[in-house]
């Protein structure tokens, strides 16, 4: 049963360790134009997760504005990330921080491994996954697509994994989408794509398979129109949820008439 | 150490460390008051003083010293 935002569904909630979703499109704030754009993308998007940055604040200008102005934690599930971090000790020390200026033991863990393709250093994120679990935090491992390192997370403490669907930002959708279902079958934990969509029907695919959620960014912020894109990926969510609960037909290389042969002249 | 004559008011210059820049202040005794002084709510931010991360809870009796490396983070867009 759909609600007034659209996204929500009462019957279909996705939840992570006890804390309810509305929405399974969650949303980066990063590359937008400015603050109001954000913000009205945001809106369109139907999102209730958004991810932020952990960064200095600028002491030197003290009227630039603060992103927290225009997305209110009221209203929405702030998720900070620890992106830009490439070790185990600068990853722990952006969570930590994270959860000091905020409200919420929810951190999106990257230990980024290499800075042309973006791609984890899942043998640093899965050591820094189990000193943060540990230290009661709500840890979702931005991972790649690999099903064994997928249940090395979880066994670490992972409270949801976060594969890539492709590298941040390339656009290129869902590359390997056979992997993500040997991860939806191997790891009994909300599956998270996070990284790759390029377009809606890339985030369509990727709740076809059954995954619980995607978290879209550049395909949004950078798209011409980002506010109707925003609303394209709500679409798209929304119809993969439901095609995957629906339960699709079988692939087949021949026909089946939809027409009745009887009653034919 | 000698007593402060009362009514007079006793005036500390400290260079601290501030997310990077050198920072030089006289009444930045506590985290809260280095946080009135550059004008930060400090409900949204997180500090850390030299790799210490000090609670907002603690920000009022945490006092600064000398050299101190302070820096105070926020959220911005991020993905």
């Amino acid at each position: 049963m759909q609600g007034s935002k659209g996204v929500r569904n009462m019957d279909d909630n996705l939840i992570i360790r006890g804390i309810e979703f509305e929405s399974r499109l969650w949303v980066g704030t990063g590359k937008y134009k400015d603050f109001n754009e954000t913000k009205m993308a945001i809106e369109a998007s139907g999102a209730d997760v958004v991810t932020v940055a952990v960064r200095r604040v600028n002491i030197i200008d003290r009227k630039s504005e603060n992103l927290l102005d225009y997305i209110d934690p009221g209203k929405y599930k702030i998720l900070p990330n620890t992106a830009g971090c490439y070790t185990v000790e600068d990853a722990l020390r952006y969570a930590r921080l994270a959860r000091e200026a905020g409200i919420s033991d929810l951190i999106k863990l990257e230990v980024i491994g290499d800075e042309k393709t973006l791609f984890p250093d899942t043998w640093g994120l899965l050591q820094a996954t189990e000193i943060l679990a540990k230290e009661g935090f709500i840890v979702l491992p931005y991972t790649n697509d690999d099903p064994i390192m997928a249940k090395r997370l979880a066994d670490a403490g992972a409270a949801a994994i976060m594969p890539l669907g492709a590298p941040i930002g390339s656009g290129l959708g869902i590359r390997n989408p056979y992997n993500l279902k040997i991860i939806l079958e191997t790891v009994k934990l909300p599956i998270v794509v996070d990284a790759g969509v390029g377009t809606a029907s890339d985030a369509a695919i990727a709740m076809e398979l059954g995954c619980d959620a995607v978290l879209i960014n550049t395909a949004i912020a950078g798209a011409k129109d980002p506010i109707a894109m925003a609303e394209a990926m709500k679409h798209a969510v929304i119809a993969g949820r439901l095609a995957y609960k629906a339960g699709r037909i079988p692939k087949k290389l021949y026909a089946t008439a939809s027409s009745p042969i009887e009653g034919m002249l | 150490m000698d007593r402060i004559p009362s009514g007079m008011r006793f005036f500390v210059f400290m260079k601290l460390i501030v997310n990077g820049e050198f920072f030089e202040t006289s009444n930045a005794g506590t985290i809260t008051d280095l946080l009135n002084e550059l004008s930060i709510d400090p409900g949204q931010v997180a500090v850390e003083v030299n790799l210490s991360i000090i609670r907002k809870s603690d920000h009022s009796t945490f006092r600064l010293h000398e050299g101190d490396k302070v820096e105070i983070v926020n959220f911005v867009g991020g993905g």
